[in-house]
């Protein structure tokens, strides 16, 4: 890999060479200058992008209808290269938005840039590979038939096809054995002879004819050959890019955002309150049943119950709470109202807890104001131990106890199957999105949970939409409506290009203590 | 009789004698350093070796093939497994820095294990055997060996009874020793119908057909007794289920009520017409005898397995090659033991004399190796060894065949 590449200028090739084919295996890394602010921001759409490909490839069925459609759309509105039919007068700028070429470019440094942040660990590794792949796979299907095989000639996969007569001869064993072929289909596309090791996937699964050492694969599902291709190539890349590593880290423009990318929540920071004053204290008690995720829940409840919370979970909890609406006076009343009934006494309070309060909001200190923990933050950093109880539930609770815990708060004992079996499938933000459901009656969440606050705000949504029938019966939830219907305005899906406005400064993403 | 009754209390003495004089060595390291080609090929295996008291030493490598008798007489293991060829000498692997000590290459092997049958045989269970059930260890290798030398291509397949319950095989060809752990596994799958019943090779289908009547239907009466006659019929849809029911109620004779339920499954299939009718017969036989793989023993390059010629402590039977030409003859409980084969190094047989004179004009072996030859000549152990010879000789051909091919295409005269 040549990083300096970057920094120095090297001849640019026309156009139309560099970027013939909308998909490509990324062999050769890109030769060019580009802006911080361009690197920035091609690196954190990309992955944008590929956690959604994450969350779409565990809720569905990746050769689903819905799957294709909702991936299709996240690569459009990302403005990715998906479609190969483009003709040449797009190439250059286009009616709206970047041009075909613009996206094949953000395509190729993208890729890129991420291996950089993703080649570290083995488990970074693992999951770029398995995301990438997954992108992959979704954009080669999609190609058609024509562009399928002109990629493969572009690649160099030069498997031998069986001649007429060949597949003539072998004509009873494909139709047995090839996976979806009649008489008339084997006449009519191309095989492929591949040495079985390139072809283990067709090979476990029985999918193919294979005879002598060699699978004989139809046109169609050369795919799997693609990608095993890829997937070595790949692995092989991250492992020289890692060895690569230190001399792009010595350069401090790169290194924060390298170190960041690979923990990070890419989408709002609720850190702007637009519904600063609109809960009451009173409120909260109610709340915490109903619309807290159940890390909040969680503390809130321990909070109540030993008037006290350690600092992980003051944080935890502070910064949510900040985030929902609370104003700096109201913490202070409320963690003060409630650590007095414990063990502090007043005095105490106001030596040692309101400080880190005040910090909290950004008045003491270097006055950074922090933002509310996202979901990843909460699963990755500071798992909890005896006596704590900040952490996600779904990641650091005890399966059985997270179960009665469930079974207390009166869940239907199929969605607590359901969940477990999340939390067994290590997809934590899944099951709390299922949560969501549960505890508020509905099928299909609608959103991708990736934090607390957007929990909140996703919460106080719906429960206003019914409330908002109601309104004139109800009056003491006028003050919520408030919010509520402030909070419809602010709440939407996390992953639009209008969070992508806040990318000032990085830091304040990743606000750390 | 082989047995000569084995007392495993006397293998402390047995085997310094198996080790001095009856060990096939040379053709061991003839085996293991594949002609030479790659360097440091036989120096850079693994062997581990249990000893006495359940003692177990890994990491064990040798230089030379005299290394390696000296150490064995030495320590007189009652087990040796091999694994695999390393990047570096297994004695040395912690002076190596870590991270670069890999596995590199090994032959691709498969364990079948009776145990993993207990469910389809009723007249033995765990470590048992008998003659019986032994028909289901042959279906397995024969299913085995086709679908690895067709399907896969691999040419050389050391077949070892492993001393008690099973069979291992050994795939040497130089493709299967580089395979990865991902292609070992894939390979592994594939082979294991049992799970997948999608696609149906139609010869397995003969071997299975042929051995089925014999196996299942007689020797275990799988359709004499009701418990036997419940799985199979839970194999069976609806209709077919309650003709039989009432059919075998009269019925009493296994064959003829297997007879009577293919009848009804093929007349079923004629009705039907749909495409790939309603094998219903063919599963039976499948979820009966298809072979059973332990995909776990497969899948690691780093796996060590039981060496070929290895004693099995338990039953004292020594891990020899099974022939596959006459694999229908192979009897389990006639492989020799190791105080039968020691037994029979006292008794001198009157035709090696000129064996012997004949083997000396053409090799020069000196007085040592001779005598080795002499002493296994006269074991029934001879049979087993010369076995192991024709296996090598085949793979030593077939890499001077390769060679041959690489130094035309290099136009290499």
């Amino acid at each position: 890999m040549q990083f300096s590449g970057r920094r120095r200028k090297l001849a640019v090739h026309s156009q139309n060479d560099l970027y013939s084919h909308c998909l490509q295996l990324y062999v050769q890394p890109p030769l060019e200058n580009i802006s911080l602010s361009e690197f920035e921001t091609f690196a954190v759409e990309r992955l944008k992008l590929l956690k959604t490909v994450e969350n779409l490839g565990v809720s569905y069925v990746k050769t689903t209808e819905q799957y294709t459609k909702k991936l299709h759309a996240e690569i459009s509105n990302l403005n990715f290269p998906h479609k190969a039919e483009v003709d040449e007068a797009s190439f250059t700028k286009s009616q709206v938005g970047p041009s075909e070429y613009e996206k094949r470019r953000k395509d190729h440094i993208s890729h890129f840039i991420l291996r950089l942040a993703y080649c570290q660990t083995e488990d970074l590794r693992r999951w770029f590979i398995q995301q990438e792949m997954d992108l992959f796979r979704h954009r080669f299907n999609d190609l058609s038939s024509k562009y399928k095989t002109e990629f493969l000639h572009k690649n160099n996969l030069k498997y031998d096809t069986l001649s007429a007569d060949e597949k003539m001869n072998l004509k009873d064993q494909l139709i047995n054995s090839t996976f979806g072929f009649s008489g008339i289909t084997i006449v009519e596309q191309d095989f492929y002879k591949v040495p079985f090791q390139d072809a283990l996937d067709l090979i476990r699964t029985r999918k193919v004819f294979l005879r002598g050492g060699y699978a004989y694969i139809p046109h169609q599902d050369i795919v799997t050959i693609v990608l095993n291709d890829f997937r070595t190539r790949l692995s092989k890349a991250l492992a020289l890019t890692a060895r690569s590593l230190p001399a792009v880290q010595s350069d401090e423009r790169l290194q924060p955002l390298l170190n960041h990318l690979s923990h990070a929540y890419v989408g709002q920071d609720y850190s702007i309150q637009k519904n600063i004053g609109k809960i009451s204290l009173e409120q909260i008690d109610p709340l915490s049943a109903k619309s807290f995720p159940l890390c909040m829940r969680q503390l809130h409840k321990s909070l109540r119950e030993n008037h006290h919370l350690r600092h992980g979970g003051r944080m935890q909890y502070g910064l949510f709470l900040k985030g929902i609406g609370l104003t700096l006076e109201q913490a202070l009343q409320f963690w003060r109202s409630e650590f007095i009934r414990g063990k502090v006494d007043a005095d105490k309070f106001d030596k040692a807890y309101a400080y880190s309060i005040r910090h909290m909001f950004g008045k003491e200190g270097k006055r950074t104001d922090y933002t509310p923990y996202s979901c990843m933050k909460v699963i990755l950093s500071n798992p909890p131990s005896q006596g704590d109880y900040h952490g996600c539930p779904f990641r650091h609770s005890d399966p059985e106890l997270l179960k009665q815990k469930l079974q207390s708060y009166k869940l239907s004992p199929s969605g607590i199957v359901q969940i477990l079996e999340l939390v067994k499938g290590m997809h934590y933000q899944l099951a709390c999105q299922k949560y969501f459901e549960l505890t508020h009656n509905i099928e299909d969440a609608g959103f991708s949970l990736n934090h607390p606050n957007q929990y909140f705000m996703e919460s106080q949504r719906l429960l206003g939409g019914v409330k908002e029938i109601k309104k004139e019966v109800e009056v003491p939830q006028k003050v919520q409506e408030n919010s509520v219907t402030n909070g419809t305005s602010v709440s939407r899906q996390p992953n639009t290009t209008q969070a992508m406005e806040e990318m000032g400064d990085l830091d304040s993403y990743f606000a750390d203590e | 009789m082989s047995n000569s009754d084995y007392d495993p209390a006397c293998l402390p003495d047995l085997l310094p004698l198996y080790y001095r004089r009856l060990f096939p060595f040379s053709q061991y390291y003839r085996w293991l350093s594949y002609g030479g080609v790659t360097k440091n090929y036989f120096q850079n295996r693994e062997f581990s070796f249990t000893l006495k008291d359940d003692i177990y030493v890994r990491y064990q490598s040798f230089s030379t093939q005299n290394e390696l008798e000296k150490e064995m007489q030495k320590m007189n293991p009652y087990k040796i497994d091999i694994g695999a060829v390393y990047s570096h000498r297994p004695s040395q692997h912690n002076t190596v820095k870590s991270g670069t000590f890999q596995a590199l290459e090994k032959e691709l092997v498969f364990d079948i294990d009776m145990t993993d049958y207990d469910d389809v045989r009723s007249c033995c269970s765990a470590a048992d055997i008998c003659s019986k059930c032994w028909t289901l260890m042959t279906i397995a290798i024969r299913i085995l060996d086709r679908a690895l030398r067709e399907d896969f291509g691999f040419q050389h397949l050391l077949w070892v009874y492993s001393g008690r319950r099973g069979v291992h095989c050994w795939v040497c060809d130089e493709a299967a020793r580089k395979l990865s752990v991902a292609a070992r596994s894939a390979v592994a799958e594939y082979l294991s119908l049992v799970k997948v019943r999608k696609k149906k090779k139609k010869k397995n289908n003969t071997y299975i057909s042929h051995y089925f009547l014999q196996y299942a239907i007689v020797g275990q009466e799988l359709l004499s007794s009701k418990e036997g006659v419940d799985k199979v019929l839970n194999l069976l849809p609806e209709d077919i289920l309650c003709d039989l029911l009432l059919h075998y109620q009269s019925e009493k004779n296994p064959t003829k009520r297997w007879e009577r339920l293919k009848t009804l499954v093929h007349q079923k299939r004629q009705a039907t017409s749909k495409k790939g009718g309603q094998y219903f017969d063919k599963e039976i036989m499948l979820q009966y005898c298809y072979p059973r793989l332990d995909v776990n023993v497969s899948k690691g390059v780093n796996h060590l397995l039981k060496s070929p010629f290895s004693v099995h402590p338990k039953t004292g039977r020594i891990s020899v090659p099974i022939d596959l030409r006459n694999l229908d003859k192979f009897d389990p409980f006639e492989v020799p033991t190791i105080s039968l084969i020691c037994e029979e190094l006292d008794k001198p047989r009157p035709d090696e004399e000129e064996e012997d004179d004949t083997k000396d004009k053409e090799n020069e072996i000196e007085a040592g190796e001779r005598r080795k030859i002499r002493d296994f000549k006269r074991t029934s152990l001879a049979k087993y060894i010369k076995l192991f010879d024709q296996f090598l000789d085949s793979v030593a051909r077939s890499r001077k065949g390769d060679m041959l091919k690489k130094s035309d295409l290099q136009k290499d005269f």
